[in-house]
């Protein structure tokens, strides 16, 4: 049964996995910056980014004071408080991703 | 043949296959979610599902062996993708714990909780998530039928892909100077952009290999997604080789003849092509309507916040089933989506209330190799409906802008390698 006790430790580790989650109004971002938001080239990455610069750059592609492709259209839709939740969570993910 | 069985005993009845490891080691009255339909929908709720809310026991109900992707299907008719690229495995939902049972869902009784495999057992569940997508409506344009569509494929529900391979062998077939022709939709359908993006696709692999071939688009609305963007990359890459013909311009298909080959408009003007492409009218799969939970328009009503289908709360519909308009009937729309469904059943199962949503849409389409164009949408749940958000999102700008073009097309690769791990990983 050593399976079964294996299974078992996995489901004990399993809260701090959920625990990880991106906030929902987040999980937008990793349709493109990747699924654990280590991003994918040529889009960068969010995972690990210290929050106050992810806050600025939303911020500043937000007023359009940013060169952007895409972004600025994106930024415009959220609200401070969606932006500063996202950016906390990114900063606190390990940079090259979880795997 | 049709017996109720316990979950225990369904497990054993199911064969080995379905003896997946973690499944062995859940708790014995863990609240069960049902994810009907392992497309972008079925698969995020899954798979979030697992990760997010470890206490559900997840099983996903889906009749193909392996994900095609309706995303990146006209890159494979424009010979810039193979169907292997577009194919994926559900062994990443599996390790994640993700019990899968290959079969169709025959009927739903929602009042009982419970669902009818076509292989005969009952399933119980605690809530559902509903992501069937859609059914085409065979008839509606005549002589369109199943048998018709392996003359004249419509590519558009890929199942295993023989659809999408059959248009790209019938392109490859083709003389040079022949008339590709495409019957386009109403609104709503599946993917609004994507027609116009297999247009695109279709003239880059006719303008390489055959460029005195032509494209003829029969529309039945007279403007669509991207119209503009679109139509300045058609002028600037495939000059005069694609022809838009509009509703008011006699552009609804509404007649095929599969033998003459032959595309018939509502004012009868028939087209003869060499190869005709028919989306046809659609509506939300048949496991949707049968349940009851469509209105007279053929798709399901949702409550905006939680999904639930209006007609039966405990079965969330998510995904191009249902009516999520202005939101577009897109892949990300329903991974997003999904979360927003997962996250309000387990609110539900736990007696708290479900989470305020905020969903997200980006659809990029490659109009040439190097050239890509988007719509980004960021939009809210009220009382009455959902809205978008007011000044944000919108189109790629216009204008001789190529490396927006070309930075667009790379984003584009990197949203679906992301959208796909996203949903499947």
């Amino acid at each position: 049964m050593r399976r079964e006790a294996a299974l078992g430790l996995t489901l004990l580790l399993a809260p701090a996995a959920a625990m990880a989650q991106a906030p929902l109004a987040a999980q937008g971002c990793l349709g493109c910056h990747g699924t654990d938001a280590a991003g994918v080239t040529p889009v960068p990455g969010l995972a690990g980014r210290p929050a106050t610069e992810l806050v600025a750059a939303m911020t500043a592609f937000r007023a359009n004071e940013k060169p952007a492709t895409i972004m600025g259209r994106i930024a415009r839709g959220y609200t401070d408080a969606e932006i500063a939740a996202m950016a906390a969570h990114f900063a606190a993910l390990p940079a090259g991703g979880a795997r | 043949m049709s017996s109720t069985l316990s979950r225990r005993g369904f497990i054993a009845a199911a064969g080995a296959a379905t003896l997946a490891r973690p499944s062995i080691a859940r708790a014995q009255g863990a609240a069960r979610l049902v994810v009907v339909g392992g497309g972008f929908g079925g698969a995020s709720a899954a798979r979030f599902a697992r990760l997010a809310y470890p206490w559900l026991d997840v099983t996903l109900i889906e009749p193909q062996a392996r994900f095609v992707t309706c995303p990146y299907g006209n890159l494979v008719l424009a010979g810039m993708r193979g169907i292997d690229d577009i194919t994926h495995s559900y062994d990443g939902l599996r390790a994640r714990g993700v019990r899968i049972i290959h079969d169709w869902v025959d009927g739903i009784d929602p009042v009982a909780r419970s669902l009818r495999l076509r292989t005969g057992a009952t399933l119980g569940y605690d809530r559902m998530i509903l992501s069937p997508g859609i059914a085409l409506r065979w008839g509606a344009i005549e002589g369109y039928d199943e048998a018709a569509a392996e003359a004249m494929p419509h590519a558009w529900v890929p199942g295993d892909g023989a659809q999408t391979r059959l248009l790209r062998r019938q392109l490859e077939a083709m003389e040079d100077g022949g008339v590709v022709g495409i019957a386009i939709p109403g609104n709503p359908f599946r993917c609004p952009p994507g027609p116009y993006e297999r247009i695109s696709m279709i003239a880059h692999y006719l303008k390489q290999h055959k460029p005195r071939s032509k494209v003829l688009a029969l529309d039945a609305k007279d403007s669509f997604s991207k119209q503009t963007l679109f139509q300045d990359g058609w002028k600037q890459l495939y000059g005069d080789m694609i022809e838009w013909v509009p509703l008011s311009k006699d552009g609804r298909v509404v007649r095929v003849d599969v033998a003459a080959r032959t595309l018939e408009t509502e004012f009868g003007t028939r087209h003869k092509v060499a190869v005709a492409n028919i989306i046809p009218p659609q509506s939300a799969a048949r496991i949707a309507i049968d349940a009851g939970l469509a209105d007279a328009s053929g798709w399901v009503p949702v409550n905006p916040r939680s999904f639930e289908a209006r007609a039966a709360p405990g079965i969330h519909v998510v995904g191009d089933a249902n009516i999520g308009a202005p939101m577009p009937k897109s892949a990300f729309v329903a991974n997003n989506t999904a979360k927003q469904a997962v996250a309000s059943a387990a609110a539900l199962l736990r007696g708290a209330a479900v989470p305020e949503g905020v969903y997200f849409n980006t659809c990029y389409s490659h109009v040439g190799a190097e050239y890509g164009i988007s719509v980004v949408g960021i939009f809210r749940p009220t009382d009455t409906g959902i809205v978008e958000v007011a000044n944000s999102g919108g189109v790629s700008p216009r204008g001789d802008l190529a490396e927006q073009r070309r930075f667009e097309a790379l984003y584009a690769d990197a949203w679906y390698r992301s959208i796909t791990e996203d949903s499947l990983g």
